[in-house]
Order: C-alpha cells, then structure tokens, then sequence
C-alpha cells in the first residue's frame, strides 16, 4: 500500500524546477526516430506493408484503451496519450512481414498490449518486451504466414499492387503472386545449409537474396532499412533519448562471434556484416533491446545485457531452429534483467563496489 | 588512472548530477539593494544545527545594535545577536521557513530606527592570535555555515584542528539555479573572502586552501583571482558548472580527487569545506569583532518584479523583504510556489510570512512553467535517474521499494547515502517525486530507530527492576540467614557458657 503521504498533492517536496522531459516526449522522439525507416519500406513494399503498419498501431491502441476501461483506469486518456502503446505496436510492425494478411497485425496488437503488458499490470510493469512477446507468439504459432516475405518493389518482375489488389492480399482474399514471394537471406542460408549446400556455393548462386546496405533487399519492413534505422538509433543517443551502452553492446555481442567463426570456417558460419544487416539485429539494438521497461537501468547491467543478446541472437541463428533468434534473445535477457541491475549495481560514492565504506585516504 | 577511476569512466557514474538552467542571470548582475529593519523582527532561537540558544534579554528591554540577544548552550550551538537597536518585545512563535510550517520560538525585536551599533571590539592583526583565540571570537559572533549546512563554524574549526587537516576547500559553487549572492559576495567583497579564507587556513592548521567556483561565474572568478594573487597558499579554482557541484563530496572529490568514505566526515580525509560567504563572516568577526546581523539573499522566480540580492537584517519577513525590493508582479497573480533557498534543495513554505535566517540564501516566487506542477505516472524505468544520481544510487528501485513499505530493501539500496539532492527527480519524465519517498523514508526510520530506542530503554529499566527486586529479595534472605546464624551461635555460645558453668562448679 503506498503511504497516503506519497500520493497526495498537498505539499510538494523539493525539487521545485524540472527538467521538462515527459513520457510522451520520449515516446514521440523515438516514433520520430522510425518515421524514415518506415517510409522507405513503404516505398519498397508498397501499399500492403502499409496497410500492415497501419492496423497493427490501430489494434495496439484499441486494446490498450479497451484495458483501460475494463480496469477502470482513472484516466485512460492520459495513459493513451503517452504513446507508449502506439510505439510497440509500431515496432511489431517493423519485425512483420510486409504482406502479412490482416489478421496478423490484429492478433499481434492483441498478444502485445493484452497479454505482454496489461496482464503484468500496464505500463513499467512487464517483465518482457511486449513487441517480442508478440512476434515470437505469432511466428510460433503460425510459422508459414509469418515467413513469406516478398521481393521489395525495385526487384521484383511484377509491377507493384495498386491499392485495390493490396487489400484483397490483405485480407486474404487473393494469394501472393508467387513470382513476388521469397526467403530472407538468413532463412536462405538455413535451408541451403540444411540441404547440405555449404555457404560458399549457396551464397555464390546467382539467386541468393543478399543483405545489401542500401536495403533494396527482401525481409520484415524493419529489415530492409538498416542505415536509416541505424541513423535514427544514432539520433536517440545523441539526443539522449537512450544510453550507447546496450547498442553497442548488441552490435558487438553478434559481431565479435560471428567474425570469429567466419574466420574459422567461411563455409559455415555467415559473415558479421551479414548478420549485422539482416533480420533485427539493428531495429533489435536501438529500438528494441533498449525498451526502458524491460532493459537494466545501471551502465554495467545495460552492457552484459546487450551483449547477451547479440551473443544469444548469433547462437540461434547459427544453431536453433529458427533462422532469426532477436526475439528469443530478447526475451530471454528481458528474464534477466532485473537480477543484472541488482548484481551490478553503480558504486556508491564513497563506497565500494561491496557496499563498504572507504577507506580514509592517506595523506594527500 | 587505477582501475575504480577508469571503471567509473566508463560505466558513467564519474559523469553525475544535472545541467539545470541557471536563471541567475539577470538578478545576479543586478546592485545589491540593502533593506533598513522592518517594523518588526522574529529572530528564531534556532537558526543553526545543534542546540537552540537561550535567550539573555528581558521583555521591554532596550538594545543596541550586535548586542547578543540569546547565548549558546551546549557543545554545538551558537549564539543570536540584534541586527539593529530597538526593543525587545516578546518571546513568541514564529513559522519555520520549513515545508511542515511549524510553528518555532523566535525573539521579536521592535527597532527604533535608530540602528545603533555596540561598541565593537575588532582586532588589528588577526593572524597573530591563536586558533584558540580565533574560535573564541567566531564563535561569539554566531557565525555559521551560511551556504545552508547552519553548522557553528567555531566548533568546525576546532574540530578541524584537533583532526590535523591539510586542505580547507571554499566552497563558491553555488549550483543551485537561481541563487547568485555568493557570487555577488565574491564580486563585491573578495578581499574580505580571501582574508577570511587565509584565517580559517591558519585557524585549522591546514597548509592550503582551494577555492572552487563553477565556471559559470566568470567575473567571480576574476574578481577573486586578483584578491588572492599573492597568497601561494590560497589558490582559486574554476570548476565545471553542474549541480550538485556544490554538495561538500562532490566538491572535494572535483578539487582534490579524495573520494571522502560514506559515513565519515571531510575532516577524516584531511580536508575542511567551508562556503565562501562564512569565510567573510569569519574575518568580519575577528578582524571587526562584527556578529552575524544580516546576510545576502537572493530574491528570484518569474514571479518577482526586481530580481536582485538584498542585504537583509536577519529576522526579517520574506514578506517585508518582497515589500522592500519591488513585490511579486501582479500582486502574486501566476504565483504558484513560493520557495525558501534553491529550487533544487529550497523548502516551499505556505505563506510569506516566515523569516530570513542565517541559513536563508533565496526567496523565490515560482510561476507555473517554473514549477512545472505535474501529476506523477508510473515509472517507465527509463534510468534517468540512475543517470543522473550524483551518490550512485538507484533512485527508481528505492522509490518502488518505498511504495511497497519495504523500507529495508530501499536501505540496502542505499537510502541513507541519498543527499536529498533532487536530481532524480529533476530528470523524471513520469514527474514521480522521487524526493519526497526518500524523506519519507527516512523520518519513518527515523521514528523506528527512536521506537526501537525507547521499547530498549523500556526493557532495560524493567531488566533493572527485576534485577533490583531479585537482588533485594536475595539481600533479604542473606539477611535472614545471618540473623539465624548469629542466633544459633548465640544460643550455641549460651549453652557452652552454661555447660562450662556447670562444669566448673565445685563439686
Ligand atoms: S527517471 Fe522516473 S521514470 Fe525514469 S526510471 Fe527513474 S523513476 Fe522511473
Ligand atoms: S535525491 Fe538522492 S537518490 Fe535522488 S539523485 Fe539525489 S542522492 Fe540520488
């Protein structure tokens, strides 16, 4: 039960000035930061991937604000309003496929706002990255639509859909022409690999979709847009929206490994700079993995937690069942979070690390 | 560079406290106003840490100006003197510059305008009289720490001096936003600072003093420079602008690189913080023999019409200070939080009628967009406050814990290294305020402690009593059993006598 002096308005404690930052500020810049990301796979994918954006911001609120009334939120437009909801529908639109069908994004609004975060008792409460929650949910449950991808626009030998066909795809009323459908590069890989093709000849055949820096390349709408992802994660630190420590962390978790075993066998082991620009590895280190509610608060716990992910996300894809591991990474640091921000708490000035005062310095 | 330096570097928490706007500017360029005494004058018995002092003066009695009103009593404490001639009119209650709004004994004096100096007695050559002599003096002027800390500085130095320091660090950081009458008092009075600094080095025992002054305070800084020019032994430092720069820790560590141990004093790691503004008070009272009467204060906020510091009479209104130099503009319309000190560590009293004291460094009448009142949402555990936490704390699990009563936890955390500094929740986005769960906290600890205390010392008299009555019941029986001995030998030694008789009879 919290103190009734805790929570009454009456006579305010100091502080008395305030930096002007707010929850919906910071929620706003980090959209702002998505925003040319998001446009440029509109423009790759057409307006399918639109339309998938579109209903899955849509149901995320709708069922954040639903929530609400059901618990009987004093102020549910307040909450609404601090478009926390709309960012992780946001970002599970980013990890989808651009031609998902229109149950897809629904379903997902429902697993993230519902499921992920309300059950645990709303916003700052969930233990896991609601976004991830319900993209591993989904994929688990529904493998096949969750793994078509499609050719972006530039490379396909079909003009793009018009709005009209778009819809009808969407809604699952007309199939994906099969000349458009692909596999991703990792999930390329894998099967190839699988098949017994080692990478060498795999990646050399002619048809192999590459991760290509401009992002003219097949996979989820967040996929394709590394740089400018990229750029807009750089935006967030130097604004400093998020910390560097848990990007970087990311990056190197999945770099370092994956560099080492290409050395070692290229046939094997892709790339780093493969991994590096496929799947979620740069969405998942801006903008997912460094989710405030479900990522460590201290420095040192921001840094094992990233790189617990990048190395795990590199484990998956290189021996798990599935050719994109981000999520289940995420998820599985997101368990452990709170215990890296309780062993690796800040050194208390003038203390140790162990919590015991310092000894009085000699004679300076 | 050792390893917990570079550790602290890369980890960032060398990189603490906040960059808050300043708002000095323009109230600290503007001349200092001097305001004669009010109508009346409520001058608290306990304007410094430690015992209250007693008062010596009658009720109708007449006094001069500097005339001590009220004596130290015990250890730490310090004296009241009248900072202008008039009547004593009462003893009577007055309400603390405090957020409680408790009422606080205080002496009212009516001046009669006249402001009639007592005969003071200064010294020609201060550097030739004892520490001992020094503290005497500083002392029976009622100095205190003027930087808000209200500590008696004599009993400091003496402290100092007996724990054989060798750095006196002066403290000119003022980083609270707002405040400027100690860069005022450096503008205007650095020769005085700089004597009162090479007095207090001499009084302490100390080899050298450091002065720091943020660097936002440019013409402080040269201003200084050229009174201490000259002096090898008093060296002024320009030190980054950030708050809370002007906590004793904080400015030890950035001066000097001593990290001083939580739980110790500065004196423990050789060193000796005092604020610029005792240091002059210092020398006035030694070299002039002149008590602490008045101080500098900084009136501020978007509220007030003239921005500006004002040498205020101790024991003045807020109220008459604000009368004196201009008022609130429009009569107080947009007022929505009135201050006393910082608006970072500053207390937001009720009404304007409380008085300066020797602590007091601002007034500040806030509007809304100053104040920023905004109802608090839930954490969003976003670590700005972790971030930004000057001791390394971990503002947001310490606050949760204190939600949920668990006190203990919060302690582990670190609750009692928490300096009450605000910059966690300066940073908040969700506005929680985070302070308010920390003194919450700790006066609710406070009070266990004082339980606990009470229930112990409960048992150990009761613990006495029964030891007392077991002690007296086994006295008794001792007792008893003596008499019982005594009379048995007795009555043995009777029988013997009488069967001796027998026996000697002749037969
Ligand atoms: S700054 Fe506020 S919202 Fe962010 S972690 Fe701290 S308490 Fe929570
Ligand atoms: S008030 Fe306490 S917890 Fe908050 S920043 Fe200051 S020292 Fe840290």
């Amino acid at each position: 039960m919290m103190p009734s002096s805790l929570s009454g308005s009456q006579l305010v404690a100091s502080p008395h000035a305030h930096a002007g930052k707010t929850v919906t500020g910071t929620m706003l810049r980090v959209e702002l930061a998505l925003v040319p990301a998001t446009l440029f796979s509109f423009w790759l994918y057409g307006w399918p991937s639109f339309l998938v954006w579109a209903l899955t911001l849509a149901s995320c609120a709708g069922f954040e604000a639903l929530c609400l009334r059901l618990k009987g939120h004093p102020q549910p437009a307040r909450v609404l309003k601090d478009h926390s909801a709309l960012l992780t529908g946001w970002l599970l639109a980013l990890t989808l496929p651009p031609w998902a069908p229109w149950w897809v994004p629904v379903l997902g609004g429902f697993i993230a706002i519902v499921i992920g975060k309300q059950v645990f008792g709303g916003l700052g409460q969930n233990v896991f990255n609601p976004a991830m929650v319900a993209r591993v949910a989904l994929l688990v449950s529904f493998p096949l639509p969750l793994t078509t991808w499609v050719l972006p626009g530039a490379q396909a030998s079909l003009p793009a859909p018009g709005l009209a066909d778009s819809l009808m795809i969407f809604l699952g009323a007309m199939p994906i022409p099969d000349a458009m459908a692909s596999a991703s590069p990792l999930g390329f890989a894998k099967t190839e690999l699988s098949r017994g093709v080692d990478l060498l000849h795999s990646l050399s055949s002619g048809h192999a979709p590459l991760a290509a820096w401009h992002g003219v390349r097949v996979g989820s709408l967040g996929e394709s847009a590394a740089p400018l992802l990229l750029a807009g994660g750089l935006y967030l630190i130097a604004v400093r929206i998020i910390s560097w420590h848990i990007p970087l962390a990311v990056l190197a978790g999945l770099a370092i490994p994956a560099a080492i075993g290409h050395a070692a066998n290229p046939a094997h082991y892709l790339d780093a700079a493969t991994h590096l620009l496929s799947g979620a590895a740069i969405l998942g280190a801006f903008f997912i993995a460094t989710d405030y509610v479900t990522s460590p608060t201290t420095p040192l716990g921001k840094l094992l937690f990233g790189l617990g992910i990048g190395f795990l996300t590199w484990i998956i894809r290189t021996w798990g069942g599935y050719p994109e591991g981000m999520a289940f990474a995420v998820l599985f640091m997101n368990a452990l979070a709170p215990m890296l921000d309780r062993a690796f708490k800040p050194r208390i000035l003038g203390r140790q690390r162990n919590g015991k005062p310092l000894d009085a310095p000699k004679e300076a | 560079m050792n390893l917990r330096t570079l550790l602290d570097k890369l980890l960032g928490s060398a990189d603490w406290g906040i960059h808050p706007d300043d708002h000095k500017r323009p109230g600290a360029d503007a001349p200092v106003r001097v305001m004669p005494a009010p109508s009346r004058l409520y001058l608290p018995l306990s304007q410094h840490s430690g015992a209250p002092a007693r008062p010596i003066v009658l009720v109708g009695q007449k006094v001069k100006k500097g005339e001590c009103l009220a004596e130290a009593q015990g250890m730490v404490s310090a004296p009241v003197h009248a900072p202008t001639s008039g009547t004593v009119l009462a003893v009577a209650d007055v309400t603390a510059p405090h957020p409680s709004g408790l009422a606080m004994p205080a002496i009212m004096l009516e001046p009669d305008g006249l402001d009639e100096w007592i005969e003071l007695k200064g010294c020609d050559d201060p550097f030739a009289l004892s520490p001992a002599e020094i503290n005497k003096k500083v002392a029976a002027a009622g100095v205190v720490g003027m930087g808000g800390g209200t500590f008696p500085s004599a009993v400091k130095l003496t402290g100092a001096n007996r724990a054989g320091i060798h750095t006196v660090i002066i403290n000119g950081g003022e980083c609270e936003p707002y405040l400027s009458c100690d860069d005022v008092l450096m503008r205007t009075q650095a020769a005085g600072i700089v004597a009162g600094v090479r007095l207090i080095v001499h009084a302490s025992g100390a080899k050298r003093a450091l002065i720091g002054i943020e660097d936002n305070k440019p013409e402080a800084i040269a201003a200084m420079q050229a009174a201490a020019a000259g002096y090898d032994t008093v060296r002024v430092c320009p030190v980054p602008a950030r708050f809370p720069m002007g906590f004793d820790k904080q400015m030890v560590k950035t001066l000097t690189g001593i990290e001083v141990p939580a739980d110790g004093r500065s004196f423990d790691a050789g060193v000796l913080v005092n604020n610029v503004g005792t240091a002059l008070a210092v020398w006035q009272a030694v070299a002039e023999g002149r008590p602490l009467v008045s101080r500098l204060v900084t009136l501020g906020g978007a509220c007030v019409n003239a921005p500006g510091n004002i040498d205020v009479p101790l024991g003045a209104l807020a109220e008459d200070v604000l009368a004196f130099a201009g008022g609130l503009k429009g009569d107080g319309l947009g007022l929505a939080r009135r201050v006393i000190g910082g608006p970072m560590m500053g207390a937001q009293v009720q009404h304007w009628r409380v008085p300066v004291m020797k602590g007091v460094s601002g007034i500040l009448a806030l509007d809304a967009k100053e104040a920023r009142l905004e109802d608090a949402s839930d954490c969003i555990r976003c670590g700005s406050c972790v971030e930004a936490c000057p001791m390394g704390l971990l503002p947001s699990d310490m606050a949760a814990n204190i939600r949920k009563e668990a006190l203990g936890e919060a302690v582990e955390l670190g609750l009692k290294d928490c300096i009450a500094c605000g910059c966690c929740a300066y940073v908040c986005p969700s506005s929680i305020p985070l302070v308010q769960h920390f003194t919450y906290a700790k006066n609710e600890l406070a009070a266990r402690d004082r339980a606990t205390l009470r229930m112990e010392a409960t048992k150990k008299l009761a613990q006495a009593r029964e030891a007392r009555l077991a002690r007296e019941a086994q006295e008794k029986a001792e007792a008893a059993a003596r008499r019982k001995a005594e009379r048995a030998a007795a009555a043995a030694k009777t029988a013997a006598a009488a069967e001796a008789s027998k026996q000697g009879e002749p037969t």
